[in-house]
């Protein structure tokens, strides 16, 4: 395996989305080759740090003009 | 008939990180007519909802008005809503499709999500730098988002989307596709793409010894 089959197969792995043969091949792979697992250590940190983000308050103006928009609405229910 | 009583602006949001186990029975209460269960769901997605139209229409005006629209479509819809999934992955589709509209519409020249994405390009990582301390002990909680929202809005739009929606919002793979009416092998494509430019992005911020 070389380093191009490690990073086309690189979300999947890192999805654990691989049978376990190509698993096997790849962290062959990684365990002699340091420039891969930089890519697949910091992809993951990339992944990571997004998912983990939380998301900014909304603005009071912003909040305030979405439940005056749904109290509108709900107020025409039967 | 009775004034709903959603209280316009409540002062006690809920976290929106999680997928609450009592969703299931919000949402059932909701379709029954309880106005305040469907206020909780509100409160409960109003942020995570408001970043995903963000990223998508990198828009300010235009987030606000899919994020609202999204809410009342999905509120005037409920009743369509049969529970095969949860109750949040309807919601981001529904939110995806407001804010895809609004992109559309303001930049009709953006890459249509329906385009092939160049295959040949070589995805091969050319800076591989290992990143040394957690990017989150390095970098204050506002800083690091400012750094997240920027180098998500450099990214093309095709990339962005999925990314936003898979590695984001966690919708599975098939979810995704479903979303975005994309195949399987697409998204997987988009995304692999998504997390090396990404990747890339955050190298001039997180190698060692970048920190200010």
């Amino acid at each position: 395996m070389k380093c191009k089959d490690v990073v086309k197969e690189l979300a999947d792995y890192l999805d654990e989305a691989l049978d376990p043969t190509l698993r096997m091949s790849i962290e062959e792979h990684l365990g002699n080759c340091k420039d891969c697992r930089v890519v697949v250590d910091t992809t993951k940190q990339t992944i990571d740090i997004f998912c983990n983000s939380e998301p900014a308050p909304l603005s009071e103006p912003t909040r305030e003009r979405l439940h005056q928009a749904l109290i509108k609405r709900l107020r025409r229910r039967p | 008939m009775s004034s709903p009583k959603l209280d316009p602006v409540p002062s006690h949001a809920l976290p929106s990180q999680v997928v609450k186990a009592d969703e299931p029975i919000l949402v059932a209460q909701a379709k029954a007519g309880d106005v305040s269960a469907f206020e909780t769901l509100v409160n409960r997605y109003e942020r995570k909802i408001f970043r995903l139209t963000q990223n998508i229409t990198q828009n300010r005006e235009d987030a606000e008005d899919a994020m609202q629209e999204a809410f009342l479509k999905a509120y005037e819809h409920l009743g369509e809503f049969e529970g095969n999934s949860r109750f949040y992955t309807w919601l981001v589709r529904i939110a995806v499709n407001q804010a895809l509209m609004k992109l559309r519409r303001r930049r009709p020249n953006v890459v249509s999500l329906d385009d092939e994405i160049d295959t040949g390009e070589d995805i091969i990582p050319r800076e591989v730098e290992d990143w040394g301390p957690s990017p989150i002990e390095r970098y204050e909680q506002t800083e690091l988002s400012e750094i997240l929202s920027k180098v998500i809005s450099e990214l093309d739009p095709a990339f962005r989307i999925v990314f936003q929606l898979r590695d984001i919002e966690q919708l599975s793979t098939e979810e995704t596709a479903e979303a975005l009416r994309l195949s399987v092998p697409a998204v997987k494509s988009r995304l692999l793409r998504g997390r090396l430019k990404l990747r890339q992005k955050l190298n001039q911020y997180f190698r060692q010894g970048a920190k200010l």
